[in-house]
């Protein structure tokens, strides 16, 4: 977007974890992060589609002028000279947390009780209301949808925790084309099973999700 | 109406009404507030119209009814001024009309029955009432004076002066420097600049050249509170006068008005206003001759609170699901349509006109260095008198509550109050005699210290872990549970919350889980650490501000009132008697005076008894909605 020139061009110097790095111009701190290999978790952010800052997941701690701020590295971009913490005590907090609520939003994911564990996470406090359910609303679908394919076919309906994904409206509509973008870049293979229903399981036959 | 062409033509037109003003002529202002309309005020307006019509003939002049907005006092409605023999009636009935026609409106003398009394003392004039007395009117001034309705009523009394002003004396840099220079602060809650926001959104339109806009964020959810409502139900034309004032300052054309669905009256007197306006020439094109260009839509939120963050707002404005998006950019760099956007709270808007018309340093004198200015409250809850006030910044705590609120009616001290509504937090009694540089003042006198407590401010409130907010204010006494209140709020913002982040979407409805536990006397100590981690999470994971202050509420009730936590989870007793779970009803035998009306009023028909003999209330089968200790003429009822 050409209103979002900022005056300052160029690469910009701060350090991660004590780490200096350097982000080139544009790149948000989740970018920088993972061009220096430091492990930030995700689950709602794609390098295919605009940030959307859903799961925060990615939270980091950043540091500046004394103060302290927690915010979602997939969508922050770095300033000069701050100091960004990924494990810090703040962002841990939150990390446990929202890993034990994606434990309870989408217990059936196979892939979600392994990122949890991964964290230290198996068990959560959270009331679990469907126990099938896979899917966490990270939107990573209906935002491959609109910005990829541009069919524009999904859309998140109602609000709060009765939100679901659907179709616009609630009804079927041929702006599908049927490519299975949303389903491949499901991180959790909620969709999956609308897929596997035309052309049969995958992961059955070869032991993997189409997921990754 | 003549459209104006210059600006000589709006200053004849404002001395005709002013000539043709006599001030001879009675007024009788009916207060058509919220408040007010649900007493029957539409009622007494017509009454009166009518009662006029029937003595046609007797009066020297023929007096004017006026259905204006709200005048404040909403306990003691329905409301009615009369000028100008200054005289302020309350609780006035339809039937009480014909008295205050023929006695006030014909006569000139006041019905000493509808005056306002307190402790043996009539006061006649609204100045005298305590309520009244601490008051400093500035936003609010002409809300209740004149009728909305009526442009030419609200320009006699001045409405469009300021814009006058500011488009023809001032430059637009010198209206932005009087707006910094004034220390205006957004009066939706964060506090956050005026003049520097003016100044970004100006600086960034003339980088990038193209439109930039307004919006007026008049999406007013939180439950309690009524201040925007009244700006834009009793003086729509200073809202949209502040508008102009601020696109002159920021070179902006175009403007929106984001009111909620839920304030019909509000909507329908901003359109009437915008339409008259229009007609007169004052919104449009080439206002009063000087070339400048202002339009003003008129937008109705859908019904959602999160509707009040202003990237929902744009979302919504662009024809969007209004869900908030991430900040930075902010509106100011990128706001409606990817252009540098100015969102005010309706309150902001409605100071601009006043600060252009005094000057910034004449507003600077009100208020406290930091926190310049008014504040418009709604004083509601466990409050003599509840109602909307207006008051300098940085007045005490105490003053707004015991002095002019009158502290809790009936007994001693409230317990809290809660401000700035779901986002706020609960601040408690003790903190009232506390100074912002943390002095403990002398124990409370009966009439508090205007200058000594807890300084109501921006910094001040937000140095108690609660927020100043819009300005939601409600009072609470011992018989109010803070686990309760807590938990009344988070089921709000619960279901108010967009789902779009999970710690917003689901942790709202943990925290809630934790909170029903507490309320039915179950969990453990821990738990309330853990909620307080949790918390914590909201408030640093959350994407936008309703997630990010929702759990303030809970982490400072927490803060201030662990005890009363702990006497739900350890001892199983809900100290305020609210709780259902936890409390048991019984009626004491000592004080019983055997009248019935609890068995008579009682939903389950649970309590026996004979006349003139004691009442018992069957345990078991006994729903604890407490009716009968509402009922009870005696206070037998007792809660445990």
């Amino acid at each position: 977007m050409s209103s979002k020139k900022r005056k300052k061009d160029g690469p910009i110097d701060f350090t991660i974890d004590g780490q200096k790095v350097q982000a080139q111009e544009g790149w948000t701190i989740l970018e920088t992060a993972r061009h220096y290999h430091i492990p930030i978790p995700t689950l709602c952010y794609h390098p295919a589609v605009h940030p959307w800052g859903s799961c925060r997941l990615c939270v980091v701690e950043i540091r500046q002028d004394g103060r302290a701020n927690v915010t979602a590295s997939c969508l922050a971009k770095p300033v000069a000279g701050i100091e960004v913490l990924t494990d810090s005590e703040r962002v841990q907090n939150v990390r446990q947390w929202v890993l034990e609520m994606l434990l309870a939003e989408c217990p059936a994911s196979q892939e979600i009780k392994e990122l949890a564990a991964q964290h230290g996470v198996t068990s959560t406090r959270f009331a679990i209301t469907d126990p099938n359910e896979e899917c966490l609303k990270c939107g990573r679908c209906v935002a491959v949808c609109n910005e990829v394919v541009g069919a524009q076919a999904l859309t998140f309906g109602s609000r709060g925790v009765k939100k679901r994904l659907e179709t616009p409206y609630r009804v079927p509509n041929n702006m599908c084309i049927g490519c299975g973008c949303c389903v491949s870049v499901c991180p959790t293979g909620a969709l999956q099973a609308r897929l596997d229903t035309v052309r049969g399981d995958i992961s059955r036959r070869t032991g993997h999700g189409f997921a990754h | 109406m003549k459209k104006i062409k210059d600006v000589s033509e709006f200053q004849e037109l404002r001395q005709t009404l002013l000539a043709a003003y006599d001030p001879d002529q009675p007024v009788a202002r009916v207060c058509l507030g919220p408040g007010c309309l649900a007493l029957g005020a539409e009622k007494v307006s017509q009454t009166f119209k009518s009662a006029l019509k029937k003595k046609k003939g007797s009066f020297k002049v023929q007096p004017l009814i006026k259905a204006t907005g709200c005048h404040g006092f909403c306990s003691q409605g329905t409301l009615v001024s009369l000028a100008p023999l200054d005289l302020m009636y309350v609780r006035v009935k339809p039937e009480d009309v014909p008295e205050i026609v023929e006695t006030s409106l014909i006569k000139g003398k006041a019905v000493e029955r509808l005056l306002y009394s307190d402790n043996g003392t009539r006061y006649k004039s609204a100045a005298e009432i305590p309520f009244y007395r601490a008051q400093q009117k500035i936003v609010l001034k002409n809300v209740g004076v004149v009728d909305p309705l009526d442009i030419q009523d609200a320009i006699r009394s001045g409405a469009y002066q300021s814009m006058a002003k500011a488009l023809l004396e001032m430059s637009p840099d010198e209206v932005l420097k009087t707006v910094e220079v004034s220390g205006l602060r957004g009066r939706g809650g964060g506090g956050f600049p005026t003049g520097y926001k003016w100044r970004r959104a100006a600086e960034n339109a003339r980088e990038n050249p193209g439109p930039a806009y307004l919006i007026a964020n008049g999406e007013e959810g939180d439950p309690g509170a009524f201040m925007d409502r009244a700006i834009m139900e009793g003086d729509p034309h200073a809202v949209i006068e502040g508008m102009i004032i601020g696109g002159f300052a920021m070179g902006a054309h175009e403007g929106f008005l984001y009111v909620r669905h839920e304030y019909p009256i509000a909507i329908q007197h901003l359109s009437v206003a915008l339409q008259q306006a229009r007609a007169l020439g004052l919104v449009g094109k080439n206002i009063l001759g000087t070339g400048f260009d202002f339009e003003l839509h008129l937008h109705r939120g859908a019904g959602a609170y999160v509707c009040g963050e202003e990237t929902a707002i744009i979302a919504s404005l662009e024809g969007r699901v209004g869900e908030p998006v991430v900040r930075p950019p902010y509106p100011v760099e990128e706001g409606l349509w990817n252009r540098p956007t100015v969102i005010n709270n309706v309150e902001t808007w409605a100071n601009v006109p006043h600060i252009v018309n005094m000057g910034a340093d004449s507003y600077t004198n009100l208020g406290v260095p930091q926190s310049t200015g008014t504040k418009i409250f709604s004083l509601v809850g466990k409050v003599k008198n509840s109602g909307l006030v207006e008051v300098p910044m940085g007045i005490s705590l105490g003053t707004l509550v015991e002095g002019i609120g009158g502290g809790v009616p009936g007994q001693g001290r409230f317990k809290a109050v809660q401000t700035g509504g779901p986002s706020g937090g609960i601040i408690p009694y003790e903190l009232r005699d506390i100074t912002s540089e943390g002095v403990k003042q002398e124990p409370a006198k009966a009439v508090p210290d205007e200058k000594k407590g807890l300084s109501v401010d921006f910094d001040s409130m937000a140095k108690t872990g609660s927020i100043m907010g819009g300005g939601g204010m409600i009072v609470m006494d011992d018989h109010d549970c803070v686990v309760d209140l807590a938990r009344y709020f988070l089921r709000f913002l619960h279901e108010e919350s967009c789902g779009k982040c999970l710690p917003c979407r689901l942790g709202l409805q943990g925290m809630l889980g934790f909170l029903d536990n507490f309320a039915r006397g179950q969990g453990t100590p821990e738990d309330i650490d853990a909620l307080e981690s949790l918390g914590q999470a909201l408030v640093d994971g959350s994407l936008c501000g309703l997630g990010r202050s929702a759990p303030n509420p809970v982490l400072t009730s927490i803060r201030y009132f662990r005890d009363e936590y702990l006497a739900h989870i350890v001892d199983h007793k809900c100290p305020a008697g609210v709780c259902r779970d936890l409390i048991t009803y019984s009626i004491d035998p000592e004080t019983c005076d055997g009248c019935g009306l609890c068995a008579k009023h009682c939903p389950e028909a649970c309590i026996s008894g004979k006349k003139k003999k004691l009442f018992t209330i069957d345990t078991a089968a006994c729903i604890r909605c407490g009716v009968c200790r509402e009922v009870c003429p005696v206070d037998a009822v007792l809660v445990a």
